[in-house]
């Protein structure tokens, strides 16, 4: 199958599931928690097709290798400035403070 | 020295085998949501007690939901015929009001097992079973319960009957299936609070079957 999307796997050869459970992360709890108030109503920024689409457009090799969540911060990022919310100067430079604040010296 | 000098005494034991309550941030992507959030509440566009409020939200959204809807279904035909028509407007006398996405209620019987998926993504009926499970998400169940169900299904230790027909549903941004797994025999004189504690999170995805009254998976 030629041209297939980064997430299109259905039907492709896979290895044995892995059947563990999940406690998620306070981040991760975060992130979920944000993406639902952004799209659910009154904000209602995008869809959730749109989710879907901006994570589907993410370097093939980020898809592959990020985690589930990582995906969902990337797409919503991806997502909020291009609905204008915010800039990606100000991402960027928002990221540069939290990084110098958090991370050990 | 003085006290206890084994490997266990003092204070010189190593902690390395707890993980901490709460994980520091150490990934790109773990500051990006500190960035975002802490961006996104400065300027008014979310606050930090809304954030918390969906968290417990989240929370409280469990397979339970489901199990109490599947009850009713089994022990009700009426209400059976009305969720498997309408299950939006049914689901509505639990409490859940689902707007944008369409509900569909599947039933499964000894002649026909369905099984719910979502290759593409990871779309889940979120307002009736909580977060998905990992494995849902995972690349291993998109790729393969669609060519292969039954050695899929049987990882999962559910064998069912070759004479039983397996139908995968792909779920979509739009649509989202609860299945109704088969009611189990010798359930007849169970009641509802007690058949709601056989129906499993699997068994309404489709992995699995109803538990048996005695507790193992028929």
């Amino acid at each position: 199958m030629k041209n297939r999307l980064i997430s299109d796997i259905g039907g492709l050869p896979e290895g044995p599931l892995d059947l563990s459970e999940h406690e998620p992360t306070m981040t991760e709890r975060r992130i979920d928690a944000m993406m639902m108030l952004l799209r659910a109503k009154p904000r209602s920024f995008w869809a959730s097709d749109e989710n879907r689409r901006t994570i589907e457009s993410l370097e093939p090799e980020t898809y592959k290798k990020a985690e589930y969540y990582e995906k969902w911060v990337l797409a919503m990022k991806e997502l909020l400035i291009e609905k204008a919310i915010l800039t990606e100067a100000e991402i960027e430079s928002k990221l540069k403070e939290v990084r110098s604040r958090m991370e050990p010296s | 020295m003085t006290e206890n000098s084994g490997p266990h005494g003092g204070h010189d034991h190593s902690h390395n085998d707890f993980q901490p309550d709460i994980k520091e941030p150490t990934e790109n992507w773990e500051f990006l949501e500190i960035a975002l959030r802490e961006l996104l509440v400065d300027k008014g566009v979310l606050s930090a007690r809304e954030i918390q409020d969906e968290i417990e939200a989240w929370e409280k959204k469990s397979p339970e939901k489901g199990a109490e809807i599947v009850a009713k279904a089994w022990v009700d035909e009426e209400f059976k015929v009305r969720l498997l028509e309408d299950a939006n407007q049914t689901i509505r006398e639990f409490g859940i009001e689902v707007e944008v996405l369409k509900m569909v209620a599947l039933e499964n019987t000894p002649e026909l097992h369905h099984v719910v998926v979502c290759t593409l993504c990871s779309c889940y009926p979120r307002p009736i079973l909580g977060v998905p499970p990992l494995w849902y998400k995972s690349k291993q169940y998109r790729s393969r319960v669609i060519r292969e169900p039954r050695a899929v299904l049987q990882e999962f230790g559910t064998k069912l009957s070759d004479d039983t027909e397996i139908r995968v549903v792909d779920s979509t941004a739009d649509c989202r299936y609860l299945v109704i797994p088969t009611r189990p025999v010798g359930t007849e004189k169970m009641t509802e609070t007690e058949l709601a504690k056989l129906i499993t999170r699997d068994s309404m995805i489709g992995t699995a079957q109803a538990r048996d009254p005695i507790g193992k998976r028929s």
